[in-house]
């Protein structure tokens, strides 16, 4: 194992000295947040999403679409848990184009349960022109960004199951932004300093402030607060199936268990005498051997 | 290594049958009496693993090709459409998806047992060709597969990949163009790439089945490596081997489950779920886990031809093991030497894994550059060499015998049995 071990030990090397280089000009690590959705038991917390609803609308709704994401979803099982009533009168609140009319002309008339939340942009090129660069859509964003684990934590994550990259990540995004950027940086025009966007340079302008989305159900009225609920109602819009998931998931794997359990125990039955008594066993039909 | 075909049917209709159609007596003959040795240990589930995957794969793929649209505009929202409105689509795409992963997973593992028991040498050599040839299908197959749901790594992997034809002198330019079906990744790549993708598991398919009559001709190998003489050696097929790979089965579905259910894109890339975007360039361009060492290969030699070409000779030399090991002696238990060698080009295949993730810049592409020549010096130079200075370990007589002697005394002595005139 001489060579083995040689070679271990060279890799090993390598993992050490390469991300020391790679560190100048490297963004900050998202800190991890304890999510509710988080874990084989994980569920959203519908006070959390309805929050973050809410401060998608009166901040990112703007310039950020969710096309993906039907109003009925808002009333489904593993949501917000708004009613069918409340969803509907949500949608009444956007304005979708109709079906042509007898003249042949399209007019807007308001959404309904089954239409999906329009875009704030016809186009990329009307967004460009307006902001310079084009708002993502924000329906799967928060399986859409991540940031980079490194060796050896993506190998414990495998075992305490953490999926939370995105929304840690947006989290702490909308917190990173720096007045000023440190000495020696200089930003593209019109870019703001970001210390943990890739680059630094984003052209989102700080979108939290305090006080800014008034909460009803005395959760705290902070950036920190509003970061959070709105990075966990993006974790449902990506992953709306999330919390059946990870119910299906626990029965399925118990399911297995007790059954990988049984199989063992049958397997040691039928081997016994194979093990112990091959003179017992049931003579088989005679077999011809190639002669080695 | 066939058992008489002894299937006598007592049912009338199965009786008709049986002078018609013998499939009654196949199956029989090749999964309930078959002599299968009785010393298999679990790395030798991972056959009946792979044939269950492919199930899975197949069975999950046809129903998301129902609500899949092949189509640039389209195809990232209608996976999108899956996950939310199809119901337990969500279910389908992940068994799917990381179905791709297990699959590889256990052919890696299948593949290293081969390895490692010498299961690849006489008589074995088309059954060990036909497996590579297998590999090659997944590797192309997966590929295509990673395409459909034409997200930022999709569509620029197979920018990446396709490119890799223009290193060819003359024709490459000619032969991308071809493989494209214009002058960039587009629509008629995806929709190829989909056709490919729904035909070439049934080739997979059609392949196993080549696999498995080869193997049922020359019988399995064991970790002894050394052939069974008679049946104190063997047992039935069913029901020892049946339950044994049934348990381990199970077993190997937890593991998938608990990524389907708990990690379902711990093997992805966030990038993936960013529509496709010719325009932008994704900082790293990585492939699925399962190509890493391949691709850490191709990026270790600094020419693009070359490149290529070792990518392409590291699967293809596979094919070839049979005849570079040189040694007689078939399983590594007998082969100290060989062992090091063995685990070294483990551990090899796993550190080029693991480059290949990394940019190729500094350090990463020096272990790189050295682990790639360890890859082929281990088949060109190692292996030939090895079966002729190595001195072997005394092998056992027979495998009942290397059964009887290891770990305790076996309850009664068996009985000398009568040799068995063959």
């Amino acid at each position: 194992m001489v060579i083995a071990r040689t070679l271990a030990l060279a890799a090993a090397l390598a993992a050490f000295t390469a991300p020391a280089r790679a560190q100048e000009h490297d963004t900050a690590t998202p800190p991890m947040n304890k999510w509710s959705f988080a874990g084989p038991f994980g569920k959203y917390d519908r006070g959390q999403l309805q929050r973050g609803f809410k401060v998608y609308r009166e901040v990112c709704q703007v310039c950020h679409g969710l096309k993906l994401v039907a109003f009925r979803t808002l009333a489904e099982p593993g949501g917000p848990g708004f009613t069918t009533a409340q969803a509907a009168a949500i949608a009444a609140e956007y304005q979708v184009p109709a079906e042509p009319d007898d003249q042949g002309e399209v007019k807007p008339r308001p959404a309904r349960l089954a239409d999906y939340f329009p875009p704030p942009f016809p186009n990329e090129q009307a967004a460009r022109a307006r902001y310079n660069a084009v708002p993502p859509d924000l329906s799967v964003i928060a399986k859409a960004r991540g940031y980079e684990r490194g060796f050896p934590r993506w190998v414990g994550d495998m075992f305490t199951q953490y999926q939370e990259q995105g929304v840690d990540y947006i989290t702490a995004l909308l917190q990173g932004y720096q007045d000023s950027p440190p000495a020696g940086v200089t930003l593209p025009p019109g870019n703001f300093y970001n210390k943990y966007f890739p680059g630094h340079g984003i052209a989102m302008p700080p979108p939290l402030t305090d006080q800014r989305v008034e909460y009803t159900d005395g959760a705290p009225m902070t950036v920190e607060q509003y970061a959070k609920d709105i990075s966990a109602f993006l974790m449902w819009t990506a992953e709306p199936h999330l919390e059946a998931r990870k119910r299906i998931g626990m029965q399925v794997v118990i399911f297995l268990i007790v059954l990988s359990g049984l199989l063992y125990f049958t397997k040691k039955k039928v081997w016994h005498e194979v093990k112990l008594h091959p003179e017992k066993l049931t003579p088989r039909p005679p077999t011809e051997y190639p002669r080695t | 290594m066939s058992g008489h075909l002894t299937y006598q049917p007592q049912n009338a209709f199965m009786q008709w049958m049986e002078r018609r159609l013998p499939i009654a007596g196949l199956v029989y003959s090749s999964f309930v009496v078959y002599p299968t040795p009785r010393n298999l240990n679990y790395w030798w589930t991972f056959g009946g693993i792979l044939s269950f995957m492919l199930g899975v794969q197949i069975i999950t793929g046809v129903v998301l090709a129902m609500h899949y649209t092949a189509n640039v505009d389209l195809a990232f929202n209608s996976v999108e459409q899956i996950m939310r409105d199809v119901n337990y689509g969500w279910l389908l795409r992940y068994l799917h998806a990381n179905g791709a992963s297990m699959f590889f997973l256990a052919a890696y593992i299948h593949m290293f047992r081969g390895m490692y028991y010498g299961s690849y040498k006489e008589p074995r050599e088309v059954l060990w060709i036909l497996g590579v040839i297998l590999l090659l299908l997944m590797i192309m197959t997966g590929f295509m597969g990673y395409v459909l749901p034409w997200g930022q790594m999709s569509f620029w992997a197979a920018t990446v990949i396709t490119n890799l034809f223009s290193a060819i002198p003359l024709v490459g330019e000619s032969i991308v163009t071809w493989l494209w079906g214009g002058f960039s990744v587009g629509n008629p790549t995806l929709k190829r790439f989909y056709s490919l993708h729904y035909l070439l598991p049934f080739v997979i398919a059609g392949v196993v089945v080549l696999h498995v009559w080869a193997l049922h001709m020359v019988g399995q190998n064991n970790p002894t490596g050394i052939e069974p003489k008679t049946d104190r050696d063997t047992v039935a097929f069913t029901p020892y081997a049946t339950i044994k790979d049934g348990f381990f089965m199970v077993v190997f579905c937890i593991l998938f489950a608990w990524f389907v259910f708990y990690i379902p894109n711990f093997l992805g890339h966030p990038d993936n779920y960013i529509p496709a975007n010719p325009a932008v360039t994704p900082t790293h361009i990585v492939p699925e886990w399962y190509y890493l060492p391949f691709y850490a290969i191709l990026r270790a030699i600094p020419n693009k031809l070359l490149g290529v070409i070792a990518l392409g000779a590291s699967i293809v030399i596979l094919a070839f093991l049979p005849w570079l090991d040189t040694s007689k002696v078939r399983s590594a238990r007998y082969r100290p030497l060989y062992r090091q060698f063995f685990w070294t080009f483990v551990i090899v295949c796993i550190g080029l894994g693991w480059l290949g993730s990394k940019p190729p810049e500094g350090n990463y592409v020096l272990f790189a550059r050295i682990f790639t020549v360890y890859y082929f010096a281990y088949f060109l130079v190692i292996l030939p060499l090895l079966g002729k200075i190595e001195k072997t370990k005394p092998l056992p007589n027979s495998i009942a015998e290397s059964v009887l002697l290891e770990g305790k005394p076996i309850g009664a002595p068996a009985p000398p049995p009568p040799l068995a005139k063959a």
